[in-house]
């Protein structure tokens, strides 16, 4: 904060992720001898799909909780409410808008239930949040696989299993891009959906907005020192918990915009790699666990999909086996994951010997 | 008369498993009226605020014995927002604000100036947005009341020490009800024109009906500013009376219970290092951009073996000097320190090639307070020795050998008077001056080749202040370790110094010997002196 004269190093420092990602990418886009339209179209489809998840998690690590591998909970709410729209028959805009509302209290009860868990295990948020998605999928997996068709109702056999009851492994969604069909515009050759990117760019307000009142006030304070905003009457676990539970939402109704561009549900694991690649991009954009911006979830959701695209491709070309490439795909893309955590556990380690040198092993810095 | 009573203490005990920190305390304090509540490091002053402010620690360890009674009825604060509601501030002797947020959203926390909007109307007011503009008028009218000079919009972690104060003081007052204020050595780090400044912000308090209780080492303060006075000895009161009459001396005989030997004369065992053949730093034309404490080009050489004092008087640039050549604040210039060119705004670097800092923020000074008293002397060194291995060949070679940090704990614990019930207690669990001892030891065990010590006593009752110049002294001459001291008293510097040098406006405007007659100095300082009244008769 004080050695101005380090700025650049510490830029570099700061930026190092999305550097390593711009760098891999320059080397492998030429390898993948793609053109650059197909690029762009494919990487503005990317960023209009994911952009929202990723934007859901940026509150709860501004109250100081890291990044919410919880918002699987969300996920699989929204696709809750889709499976259920579906078997309604509901379509286009209306079933959407529907399925979010049946999925609202749904993940607001579930990022209830995190936000409580979690404050039992201040500090280690984000492993604790990883274990309770798992145990909250094997939940979420019996209710749809012995609960729905037989003490919930489903009307529609195409989304049972032929035992007759329990959802099917992979649904089509009626209410497929319909989000995406509002507004959609063709410059040169690249169809943009201005219907779910002005969505984006609304969460992007209200949380810019929300980072502006009182509630966002007391969860940056909470983010900074607990005791010190206790002490100051800040409800300090309520306001974690409302955190949570806003993340939740937003990755329950970012999961919905997300498949219904896929167009398709893949019930019982689609959910879990939501968080995964929405934390990975996140970090891809050079957020750390105590800071993001929407920059960072933007430009990273850019650039994790731009390697994934390439990457692949590139293999391929360079070894002329698709297998090969195909093998080099799924390695990628576990090793961003893996890569974007290591280099920011690392920036981690870094970020707090800077601050240990400056506070003079200020205790609040070591933890 | 009753009437007038805020606050009254009736036989108030402690103990801290079964250690006995607090007994049979009573005493009254009125309406606007100031006390001052002195006694020695660990006599119990703190622990006896927070049992009044209901910090949470008292419950833990058991609660307390006895009735207090405030604006008069009894209350027993389960949580200290409890006290808060009900008119009660405190200014801690940590620092409780929040280092990312500026001073204005710290003054205001969680007392926001809020305007509402549409979706604030329908989900409730938490959703209101803050007001920017109204938070940082209100904080500057807060800051104003005290009589500083502060921008609002400053960040907490980019001030001085001085100016995290004034943030505090002026949060605890911007609550509108507050009926009675506990400051717990709010004056420690400020330099004396702050401190002056803060006293007659009291004193309007106080004129306005407030009850204050002041807690502090620096005597003269509470003959100036208190109404009534309190001492406290071993946890017990000795003496409850008007301050009218009272004079220092007398104070600080009550305090450690025996008659106090005056300030003795060091002069004799300086040893003398009167040539610059052997320079271990040499300083060219340093600027410092610290806040507050801006150094615009300073240039000097220290001899190896020598005390080298730091006088001036406030906002001057003393403190920047050391910040500066520590990497805490931006600066430039040319630094050689044994004979190699020190990179500047590295603090890591600095650490590493020798030199150590013991810094004026004691309440940032950065103790692991859930360590032991030993983790933490020996931590440092701990830290740095992983490099140095072969430097520190003696006992400290196996640094995770914990009886050789026990001994040395021990060694520190003795020869500086840190009165703790073992080398094991947490750092926590010591009282404000005691846990100042301990980050002198700190840098003491890093056997540093030249130690910077920036207001070693402050906090430090008058009874120890003298042991901890003396230890100062004594490790300088044991291992011939350089130092650099800065300090606001001048007695102080010229109790251990060799040679001390004034600042005045980012500059050197002197170099004296420390036996050069007081009057010289006075000289180098008086100039100065007149300018910062000329700048005040301004305002
Ligand atoms: N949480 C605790 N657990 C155990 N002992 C404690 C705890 N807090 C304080 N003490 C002990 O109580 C005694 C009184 O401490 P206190 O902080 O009240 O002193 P003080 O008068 O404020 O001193 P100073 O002038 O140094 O600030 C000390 O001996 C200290 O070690
Ligand atoms: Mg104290």
């Amino acid at each position: 904060m004080q050695i101005k004269n380090n700025s650049i190093e510490k830029f570099l420092i700061n930026s190092a992720v999305p550097i390593l990602f711009i760098l891999i990418s320059s080397i492998a886009i030429p390898l993948s001898k793609f053109s650059g339209i197909y690029l762009v179209r494919e990487i503005v489809t990317r960023l209009t799909r994911d952009t929202f998840l990723v934007l859901s998690l940026l509150i709860p690590v501004m109250a100081g909780m890291g990044i919410n591998f919880g918002m699987v909970l969300g996920a699989m709410a929204g696709q809750i409410g889709l499976i259920f729209v579906t078997d309604w028959g509901v379509k286009g805009v209306l079933g959407l808008v529907i399925a979010m509302i049946i999925s609202t209290p749904i993940s607001i009860l579930l990022g209830y239930f995190s936000g409580a868990v979690l404050n039992r295990s201040k500090g280690r948020e984000m492993i604790t949040a990883m274990m309770l998605a798992l145990f909250i999928s094997g939940i979420y997996q019996f209710f749809l696989l012995y609960l729905c068709g037989s003490i919930i109702p489903i009307k529609n056999y195409k989304l049972l299993l032929s035992r007759g009851y329990g959802i099917r492994n992979a649904i089509n969604l009626d209410t497929a891009g319909a989000f995406d069909r509002l507004l959609r515009i063709k410059i040169r050759g690249v169809s943009v959906s201005f219907g779910t990117i002005l969505i984006i760019v609304a969460i992007c307000i209200f949380t810019t907005w929300f980072r502006k009142t009182k509630l966002g006030q007391n969860m940056r304070a909470v983010g900074q020192d607990m005791v010190v905003a206790d002490s100051a009457g800040i409800k300090v676990d309520k306001t974690r918990i409302q955190a949570i539970i806003i993340s939740t939402v937003l990755a329950c109704y970012g999961q919905i915009i997300y498949l219904q561009n896929i167009g398709t549900i893949n019930t019982y694991n689609g959910a879990d790699q939501a968080a995964l690649f929405a934390a990975a991009a996140l970090l891809v954009g050079g957020a750390t666990v105590s800071r993001a911006t929407i920059t960072n979830a933007v430009v990273g959701t850019a650039l994790f999909h731009l390697m994934f695209i390439v990457m692949p491709m590139a293999g391929k070309n360079l070894t002329g086996s698709a297998m090969l490439g195909e093998y080099f795909r799924m390695f990628i893309s576990y090793g961003i994951v893996t890569i974007a955590l290591v280099l920011h556990s690392w920036k981690r380690q870094k970020d707090r010997e800077m601050a240990r040198v400056q506070f003079r092993v200020n205790v609040k810095a070591l933890k | 008369m009753e009437g007038n009573i805020i606050l009254k203490f009736e036989n108030v005990g402690k103990q801290f498993d079964g250690n006995r920190v607090l007994k049979d305390v009573s005493f009254t304090l009125k309406k606007g009226e100031i006390l001052g509540l002195v006694g020695e490091n660990g006599a119990g002053k703190s622990t006896l605020m927070n049992i009044l402010f209901g910090i949470n620690v008292i419950q833990e360890t058991g609660g307390y014995e006895g009735n207090v009674y405030f604006d008069g009825k009894k209350v027993v604060f389960k949580s200290p927002f409890e006290a808060l509601n009900s008119g009660i501030g405190m200014v801690h002797q940590e620092f409780s604000l929040i280092p990312g947020f500026t001073a204005a959203e710290n003054i205001l926390l969680n007392t926001e100036k809020t305007k509402p909007n549409i979706i604030s109307k329908i989900f409730g007011k938490r959703l209101e947005t803050i007001d920017e503009k109204e938070m940082r008028k209100s904080a500057q009218k807060g800051i104003e009341t005290l009589g500083v000079d502060i921008d609002s919009d400053t960040l907490i972690s980019e001030m001085p020490v001085g100016h995290k104060q004034f943030v505090e003081i002026a949060r605890e007052i911007d609550r509108e009800k507050v009926k009675l204020l506990i400051l717990d050595e709010p004056t420690a780090v400020l330099t004396e024109s702050e401190a002056e400044i803060l006293l007659k912000a009291i004193r309007n308090l106080a004129n306005s009906g407030v009850g204050i209780i002041f807690i502090s080492h620096r005597l003269n303060e509470i003959i100036s500013v208190c109404d009534k006075l309190v001492v406290l000895r071993d946890g017990a009161v000795v003496v409850e009376r008007s301050v009218g009459g009272v004079e220092i001396k007398q104070i600080a005989e009550w305090m450690v219970g025996r008659s106090v030997e005056g300030e003795k004369n060091f002069h004799s065992k300086i040893q003398d290092i009167s040539n610059d053949k052997d320079i271990i730093l040499d300083v060219k034309n340093l600027w410092v951009d610290m806040p507050g404490e801006i150094v615009r080009d300073v240039s000097f050489k220290v001899r190896r073996g020598e005390i080298f004092g730091i006088g001036g008087l406030t906002g001057q640039g003393k403190l920047g000097i050391p910040n500066g050549i520590m990497g805490l604040f931006p600066s430039g210039g040319e630094i050689i320190f044994n004979d190699k060119n020190l990179p500047l705004n590295n603090t890591y670097n600095s650490l590493k090639s020798g030199l150590a800092f013991v810094s004026e923020d004691r309440r940032g000074v950065g103790l692991l307070l859930d360590e032991p008293i030993d983790m933490n002397i020996a931590f440092n060194a701990m830290q740095v020795h992983d490099k140095f291995v072969k430097k520190f060949l003696g006992g400290f070679i196996k640094w995770c050998d914990n009886r050789a940090i026990r001994e040395c704990a021990k060694k520190y614990i003795k020869e500086l008077d840190i009165k703790c019930t073992s080398a094991k207690q947490k750092a926590r669990q010591l009282s404000g001056g005691n846990q100042q001892k301990v980050c002198l030891a700190k840098a003491f065990a890093l056997e540093p080749t030249l130690l910077f010590v920036s207001e070693p006593t402050r906090g430090i009752d008058v009874g120890a202040k003298k042991l901890v110049l003396d230890a100062l002294r004594g490790y300088n001459e044991k291992n011939n370790t350089t130092i650099v001291m800065i300090s606001s008293e001048l007695e102080e510097l010229r109790a251990i110094c060799n040679r001390i040098a004034i600042v005045s406006e980012g500059e050197i405007v002197g170099i004296l010997s420390a036996k050069a007659p007081i009057a010289d100095f006075g000289l180098l300082m008086s100039g100065i002196d007149k300018l910062e009244e000329e700048g005040e008769d301004n305002e």
